[in-house]
């Protein structure tokens, strides 16, 4: 699904990746760790086709239509509502069935009772589920997640990792973490990146 | 058929973040307004009718400029763009959607300025209302590309009009042209032409803009 070789990116003078070598196989689980500046969101942003590398090669083998990006920032707009959120990614990637898909991820996530509610009135946690839902809204074969964990309270951290659990093995995964123990079972491989 | 259901549900989504946050519109009408009232006192009463026009297009700019200056404002702050750019439509179907909203933007302000104009100065002929119109797709379609140039910036309050304001040039000979002369043809088909040139490289070219 994702093969890199010799991938570097630097940002004026400051080189985040090195020469870096990576293979991803369909249905492969890679976490990657490393500390803060290791490049872990530019390596999830070059394969999102957000950023371009500096040098070396980056093959991914989808389409925009079959990334689902789980970035820092939720990527919804604060003055619509969850609902409205959720509708407008869904017509631009033409969703089939697209309302009732929209339901099920919200009532999964526990915002239905909130979905006409502006983003801009949720909490970060809150927020962070509507980014899943967006996520997972297409259904994409490959899912870029940068910190999926983050600001999810107990429960969020459940479903989650229920909803991980599913999709695993018919998806490929690249998940940027801190915390890799919490994706030690789900994981077919791991990234440290200096 | 999908591009133009892509620029529908982009164009409704900026229409309806507007109607919300109220953040550009009323700024827009204020300006306009708030600037046509000081040109009033400014020009002396014995000035040409060919001044008075020149600050309407002066009004006019400033105004469309200050919308497109908050453009891409909810999508800068929220780092927005990215899901945008990430979805599977064509990306110049953003700039399209963005331009069609920014168009109805600057004709919600163009309804109260004529009239304003009107009453301030002097009456305003049809050959001014086609200049304003095919004006207005000009700016947009510019504005908006320069617009979303910008907004990668820091100092984007600064670059913009710095952009901008050169490439409305010929807007504002072609605006000032069709409503002074007798025969306004001319002008109105230099804009028509402008239109049409920009609207084709900006088209093609957004795209560039919101990648690397």
């Amino acid at each position: 699904m994702i093969r890199a070789r010799g991938l570097s990116r630097r940002f004026g003078d400051k080189r985040v990746l090195e020469k870096l070598d990576l293979d991803l196989q369909d249905g492969g689980f890679l976490v990657v760790t490393g500390a803060n500046g290791s490049g872990k969101t530019t390596l999830l942003r070059l394969c999102a086709g957000l950023l371009a590398p500096t040098a070396g090669e980056l093959r991914v083998e989808t389409d925009r239509a079959g990334i689902g990006f789980l970035a820092h920032e939720p990527l919804v707009y604060r003055e619509l509502s969850a609902l409205e959120n959720l509708d407008l990614y869904g017509r631009l990637y033409r969703v089939p069935e697209r309302r009732e898909r929209i339901g099920m991820l919200l009532e999964r996530f526990g915002l239905w009772s909130v979905r006409n509610e502006r983003a801009g009135s949720f909490s970060r946690g809150m927020l962070q589920r509507l980014a899943l839902c967006r996520t997972l809204l297409h259904e994409p074969e490959l899912l870029l997640m940068d910190e999926p964990f983050n600001a999810l309270d107990a429960e969020g951290i459940e479903l989650l990792g229920q909803q991980l659990e599913e999709l695993r093995g018919g998806r490929t995964f690249l998940v940027a973490t801190h915390d890799p123990d919490r994706l030690a079972p789900l994981a077919s491989g791991s990234l440290a990146l200096a | 058929m999908t591009y133009f259901h892509d620029v529908a549900t982009l164009t409704r989504k900026d229409l309806l973040l507007e109607l919300r946050a109220r953040d550009t519109v009323p700024a827009m009408l204020l300006f306009v307004v708030s600037a046509l009232v000081v040109f009033h006192f400014a020009l002396p009463s014995e000035s040409s009718r060919l001044a008075a026009y020149g600050l309407l297009w002066v009004a006019l700019v400033f105004t469309a400029l200050l919308g497109l200056v908050r453009a891409f404002s909810a999508e800068r702050d929220q780092g927005l763009l990215d899901g945008l750019v990430l979805a599977p439509c064509d990306r110049s179907a953003i700039w399209l959607a963005k331009a069609l909203s920014m168009l109805g933007f600057l004709v919600l302000a163009e309804i109260v300025a004529l009239p304003a104009f009107a009453i301030f100065f002097h009456g305003i002929g049809w050959t001014t209302v086609a200049g304003v119109a095919l004006a207005n797709v000009g700016i947009c379609t510019v504005g908006t590309l320069l617009a979303a140039m910008a907004a990668a910036s820091r100092a984007r309050e600064l670059l913009l009009p710095l952009l901008f304001l050169p490439l409305a040039i010929p807007i504002v000979v072609g605006g000032v042209g069709a409503g002074v002369v007798e025969n306004g043809g001319r002008y109105l088909g230099l804009l028509a032409v402008y239109d049409a040139i920009f609207a084709i490289i900006c088209w093609a070219s957004f795209e560039y803009v919101v990648t690397e």
